[in-house]
C-alpha cells in the first residue's frame, strides 16, 4: 500500500529529493515521498556496503522501479554503519512507508556542519512545488 | 519547437482515471494508472485492458493485393483464409525487419495490417512505393480505436464465444458494433478489439464495468517481455534480421519476398549472433544497451512481477543461445550472472 504525499517537519532535506534525521554524529537517509512516486513501485535497491565512505551530493545506491533507474544521492558525508537490509529484500517498503522502515543506510557523519546546508521541510516543499 | 502529441479517442477517460501520462511513439499514452505491478497482476490473473489506439490500421486491397503482400511481407499469406489472422513481418532488401504485424484476411481480396505506431509512416510509405496495379493501400488509422482485453477470464468477462487464436470475426459488445481479433501482446488469452473511433469511449467504459482493469504501456511492457515477445525498435530492428532473432517460423522462404534470399543464405551459414532471452541469477535488473560478455547487448530488460527477478532479451554470439548457458551482464559498472532460458520466460502452469 502506498503511503499518501508528506514531508516530516523534523527531517532535514536535499534537493535532489533525499532527506537525512539527524541524531547527534549519525543520521538515517532515504528518499522522500516525492522521489518514490516520481519512480513508481520499487523493486531493486542496489545499495553502498557497509564501511563505505559516502560524499555529500555525490551517489551512494540506486533504486529502481519497473521501468526507471535512479541513483539515491548523499545528503551528508560519512561513513556507512548499517545497510537496511528490508529494503535490498522488500524494495517497495520504500514505496509504504518512506520516512520508517523504508530507510536506505545509517552513516556515521564527517562534518556535523554539513547539516546546516540542508533545507528545511518548508524549503523542500517549495522545490517539491517547483519540480 | 514544442513537440505536438496525438491523443487516441480515450485520452480523456485516462485522464479521468488519472493516468500518468507518456509520450510514446508520436502519441500522448498512459503508462500506468494504480501501477505497473497490480495492472500486470490482473492481466495474469483475471483480466486487463489497453488502449492500444495509436496502432497503425491500414486496408489493402483490390484483385492483386495478395500479390503485392505476398511480394513484401515474409510469412505466407495462402496459410490463411478469411477470418484468420498471421504474425509476420515488413522487411527490407537486407532481409532487415522493417516492422512486426498481424494481417487478418478479411476475404479474397482485402486484408487489414495492424501495424506499430512507430512505423506507421514508413511503413505505409513503403507499400505505396510498391503498388502494383489492382492493388491499394490506405491508411485507415484515425478511424478506428484499437483496445487490447487480455487474461484467463477475458472472454468471458466481454461475454464473447470461445474461438481459436489468430482467428477474427465481427461482434458486438453490449451491443457496440466492433472486430474482435483472437491476438494480443501478452501472453495470455484474450482478444484485441477493433471499433470505430466514435464508438472507442462507450466499449471503454463498458469493458470497465465488465471488470477489466484499465492498464498502461508499463505493463504491456512488462507482461510481452515475460511472454519472450519482441519489441520493434528494441530487440527487432531494419538492421536486424528474422533469422538471428529466432523469427524464422514466420519466413516462408520457399516464396520470394524483399530479402528472402539473404535470409535463406543467412539461414544456410547460421547467424552470429541470436537473440536470447535470459533471467537474472543475482539481484539486479537489466536494461536495454547493457553489454553481454563476450559481444552481446540487451535489447529488452525489466523486473518481472511473476519471476520476482529481473528477465530480459538480447543478442549473443550464437554458440551461448543454449538454454542454460552462462551469461555475464555489465549492469552500470557491476557484472552480475544470467541464465539464458527457454521463450517464453513465463508461461502458465496448465
Amino acid at each position: 500500500m502506498a503511503a499518501s504525499e508528506s514531508y516530516p517537519d523534523d527531517l532535514r532535506y536535499h534537493a535532489e529529493h533525499d532527506w537525512a534525521r539527524v541524531d547527534g554524529d549519525e543520521a538515517v537517509l532515504g528518499i522522500t515521498w516525492f522521489a518514490q512516486d516520481a519512480l513508481g513501485e520499487l523493486v531493486h535497491y542496489e545499495p553502498p556496503n557497509e564501511g563505505d565512505t559516502i560524499a555529500r551530493d555525490s551517489a551512494y545506491g540506486e533504486v529502481e522501479s519497473v521501468k526507471a533507474v535512479s541513483d539515491v544521492i548523499a545528503p551528508l558525508s560519512g561513513e556507512v554503519l548499517e545497510v537496511n537490509a528490508k529494503v535490498v529484500e522488500e524494495p517497495e517498503t520504500v514505496n509504504d512507508d518512506p520516512y520508517g522502515e523504508g530507510w536506505l543506510v545509517r552513516i556515521r557523519l564527517a562534518d556535523a556542519a554539513e547539516v546546516d546546508s540542508l533545507l528545511n521541510v518548508d524549503a523542500y516543499k517549495q522545490v517539491v512545488a517547483e519540480a | 519547437m514544442a513537440q505536438m502529441l496525438l491523443n487516441t479517442p480515450l485520452h480523456d477517460r485516462h485522464a479521468a482515471l488519472g493516468a500518468r501520462m507518456v509520450p510514446f511513439a508520436g502519441w500522448e499514452m498512459p503508462v500506468q494508472y494504480e501501477g505497473v505491478i497490480p495492472e500486470h497482476l490482473a492481466v495474469r490473473d483475471d483480466c486487463g485492458v489497453f488502449d492500444v489506439s495509436h496502432m497503425g490500421e491500414f486496408e489493402v486491397e483490390g484483385p492483386r493485393a495478395t500479390a503485392l503482400l505476398q511480394a513484401t511481407l515474409s510469412n505466407d499469406l495462402d496459410k490463411i483464409g478469411p477470418g484468420e489472422a498471421q504474425y509476420t513481418l515488413l522487411t527490407n532488401e537486407r532481409g532487415g525487419i522493417i516492422d512486426d504485424l498481424i494481417v487478418y484476411r478479411l476475404d479474397g481480396f482485402r486484408y487489414l495490417l495492424i501495424v506499430n505506431a512507430a512505423n506507421r509512416e514508413s511503413d505505409l510509405r513503403w507499400l505505396k512505393e510498391r503498388e502494383i496495379p489492382g492493388s491499394d493501400v490506405r491508411d485507415v488509422s484515425d478511424e478506428y480505436a484499437l483496445l487490447a482485453v487480455q487474461g484467463p477470464r477475458a472472454i468471458e468477462r466481454l461475454g464473447l464465444p470461445e474461438a481459436a487464436q489468430f482467428t477474427f470475426a465481427e461482434g458486438e459488445i453490449d451491443g457496440i458494433h466492433c472486430m474482435v481479433n483472437r491476438t494480443g501482446y501478452t501472453g495470455e488469452k484474450g482478444c484485441e478489439v477493433l471499433v470505430m473511433a466514435e464508438d472507442a469511449g462507450d466499449l471503454w467504459d463498458r469493458v470497465l464495468e465488465r471488470g477489466a482493469v484499465p492498464c498502461g504501456l508499463g505493463a504491456r511492457d512488462t507482461l510481452r517481455i515475460e511472454a519472450s515477445l519482441p519489441l520493434h525498435g528494441n530487440d527487432i530492428t531494419p538492421d536486424t534480421d528474422a533469422i538471428s532473432a529466432g523469427l524464422g517460423w514466420c519466413c516462408a522462404l520457399e516464396k520470394e519476398f524483399s530479402g528472402a534470399e539473404e535470409l535463406r543464405e543467412l539461414k544456410a551459414r547460421g547467424p552470429e549472433r541470436k537473440l536470447v532471452s535470459f533471467v537474472m541469477e543475482e539481484k539486479a535488473i537489466p536494461r536495454r544497451g547493457m553489454a553481454i560478455e563476450g559481444g552481446g547487448e540487451v535489447t529488452s530488460g525489466t523486473h518481472s512481477p511473476m519471476l520476482d527477478r529481473g528477465i530480459g532479451m538480447g543478442y549473443v554470439l550464437a554458440d551461448s543461445a543454449t538454454p542454460d548457458t552462462q551469461l555475464t551482464i555489465d549492469v552500470r559498472g557491476k557484472l552480475r550472472r544470467a541464465r539464458v532460458v527457454k521463450r517464453p520466460i513465463y508461461k502458465r502452469e496448465e
